[in-house]
């Protein structure tokens, strides 16, 4: 693999073991650079003269609904069920082998707690009950009248990364490790819309959010975050939700726990406090080293990973390479994301690419120059609010042995001599 | 969308339609078309099967432990192991006095806060592959064999609507409402 010839002045390192300055992507750098991050792709056939196949006869047929190339499939969702069941568990999305910031729908994670239900939207009503003037009930058809605001933002279980609190750090893929987080654009209708109509009592301050799957899943949600940008989500990337995905609505809480987000939802009922359900109190709570649990810990911290390159994306000898990667934040937008290429002892900015929005995943990338030596690189997040991703190892020490949940902390992949990336702890 | 019904209006027609347009055109809070109806009582009460910590919702019927435990061994122990030990699926008795340890091991009785969750939750999820099956008296017979098997309650203990509330549950104490922001 031949690296492209770039001006000196392009070249400015600004972090130890070969970090580039940012604006190579600001500018004209991308384009000289997308040649030059091929070591990440497969190699090209040397000598292929004869014209393809493909270039001399007619391709396929149009179709109603369009399939990824064949050469594709490998790129997948990691299956883990939960045992005894096909349909409880979750799946993880690949994130090494994907690209900007929208989850395509077939490779959004998923996390069901009794399977996936198969809805029909004929039969399917949402009810707002409890603590309010008058109870409503929708149907699917009335609420395709109500209007709608679209978002792109992200999704993540707050059980994402736990792998990493392994004491031995897991030699798997980026997307097995941290593959519970995705981003759609979501189109769906305020939920205050329907609680204004609905009328909600002075004595509610809560609500109960319940699905129609075979676990009839249930969290409680503060009123004020119903109230401020909730949403019922009809639409995802454009089609109507998928199963998976909570199909024919689920309930949206931008930057909040991907539990507290009922899919196949059919109820809120108005309460004037949490219900302490199963979930809320035995399953998402964060016991403390003193045996202390705390419960409501809704918000997802900020928090960045490489994606590329990560493990099992192995290094073709030294040269420019693109570190790319993603972060997000429940805090509102990414505000910076450093790099580094020595496991930690100096950092660079990376990158942001545009659009850069409120509780979305937010691709950055960093040009690096590998030597083709050893290297550990890492990143770390910083939101506007001010909020910094901790290193693991701060991470770990700050909590007791018994943390499960809410683990943001730092990734970092080694690099060896011959260019393999093995999952580290820094 | 010009089919959007306003729900309030004020008494001046001509301004409150030039201050609707102005508040479609700016703000971002909107109004529905109130195309949402009167459930039946029937609906209702078929529908609202959730249970309050303080018993609210928990129906009519009892059960004891002991006869708990005949409905346990028919639909529970193949997941949760005839002792509540675990099986294939979660531990569901004890790990007492485990939490603050290197290995805690959270179980009904070590961690549950509270008695009505799991009346509340066995009624509307298990067992995992015939939910909502049981009647309200296997559900109180079943929550009281949980709560027994934890050292909870007696073996013929009755747990009802009565009684189910007043259960105290070892960790109740433990738990910290972290909302807002912790």
């Amino acid at each position: 693999m031949s690296t492209p010839e770039f001006p000196e002045e392009e070249h400015e390192q600004v972090a130890g073991n070969g970090l580039l300055h940012r604006r190579l992507f600001l500018s004209q750098g991308a384009a000289l650079l997308s040649a030059g991050s091929l070591g990440l792709m497969t190699a090209r056939p040397a000598a292929a003269q004869a014209l393809d196949p493909w270039l001399l006869t007619p391709g396929l047929a149009l179709s109603g609904y369009g399939e990824r190339s064949p050469f594709e499939a490998d790129v997948a969702r990691t299956v883990l069920p939960v045992a005894g069941t096909t349909g409880s568990g979750a799946s993880r999305t690949p994130l090494e082998s994907l690209e900007g910031i929208i989850t395509p729908n077939g490779l959004f994670f998923e996390r069901h707690h009794a399977g996936i239900p198969e809805i029909d939207p004929e039969r399917h009503q949402l009810l707002i009950h409890g603590l309010v003037e008058r109870p409503l009930v929708f149907s699917m058809e009335a609420l395709s009248r109500y209007p709608m605001e679209s978002r792109i933002q992200f999704l993540e279980c707050s059980g994402n990364s736990r792998p990493n609190l392994a004491s031995t750090p897991p030699q798997e893929s980026c997307g097995f490790l941290h593959g519970t987080v995705s981003c759609s654009e979501w189109t769906g209708i305020p939920l205050s819309i329907l609680l204004d109509e609905a009328g909600v009592s002075s004595e509610a301050s809560w609500l109960l959010a319940e699905g129609a799957d075979a676990a009839a899943m249930t969290r409680s949600v503060p009123l004020a975050k119903a109230m401020d940008d909730a949403l019922i989500a009809l639409y995802q990337n454009g089609e109507r939700i998928r199963p998976s995905n909570g199909y024919p609505m689920r309930l949206f809480l931008p930057g909040y726990e991907g539990n507290a987000c009922i899919k196949w939802l059919r109820r809120i009922k108005l309460t004037s406090g949490p219900q302490m359900t199963r979930e809320e109190t035995s399953k998402y709570t964060d016991l403390q080293r003193d045996g202390r649990s705390l419960q409501f810990t809704f918000d997802m911290d900020v928090k960045s990973v490489i994606t590329s390159p990560s493990f099992g994306l192995a290094l073709n000898g030294p040269g420019l390479y693109q570190i790319s990667g993603i972060a997000w934040t429940g805090a509102g937008r990414i505000r910076r994301v450093e790099v580094s290429a020595d496991g930690g002892q100096t950092w660079a900015e990376a990158a942001l690419s545009d659009p850069v929005l409120p509780k979305a995943l937010t691709r950055f990338r960093m040009a690096w120059r590998y030597d083709g030596g050893a290297a550990t690189i890492v990143s770390r997040a910083t939101d506007e609010a001010g909020n910094v991703q901790p290193l693991r190892s701060d991470f770990m020490a700050a909590n007791g042995p018994q943390v499960s949940y809410h683990n943001n902390s730092t990734q970092a992949w080694a690099i060896d001599s011959d260019g393999a990336v093995s999952n580290v702890y820094v | 969308m010009s089919t959007f019904r306003r729900r309030r209006k004020t008494p001046c027609g001509l301004l409150s339609g030039l201050l609707g347009v102005i508040a479609m055109a700016t703000v971002a809070a909107q109004e529905g078309p109130g195309l949402g109806e009167t459930p039946s009582p029937e609906m209702l009460a078929a529908w609202d099967i959730d249970i309050g910590p303080d018993g609210s919702g928990l129906p009519a019927g009892s059960g004891t432990a002991a006869v708990g435990e005949t409905l346990y061994m028919t639909n529970c122990f193949a997941c949760h192991g005839p002792e509540g030990e675990g099986l294939l699926n979660d531990r569901l008795a004890g790990g007492h006095g485990s939490l603050a340890s290197e290995a805690p091991r959270k179980t009904v009785g070590s961690y549950w806060p509270y008695a009505t969750t799991v009346f509340d939750y066995v009624r509307r999820a298990m067992p995992y592959l015939m939910p909502q099956s049981l009647t309200n008296d296997e559900v109180y017979a079943l929550t009281a064999y949980l709560l027994y098997i934890n050292g909870i309650v007696a073996r013929d203990e009755v747990m009802d609507a009565e009684t189910l509330p007043d259960v105290e549950m070892p960790n109740r104490d433990s738990f910290v409402i972290a909302y807002p922001r912790r």
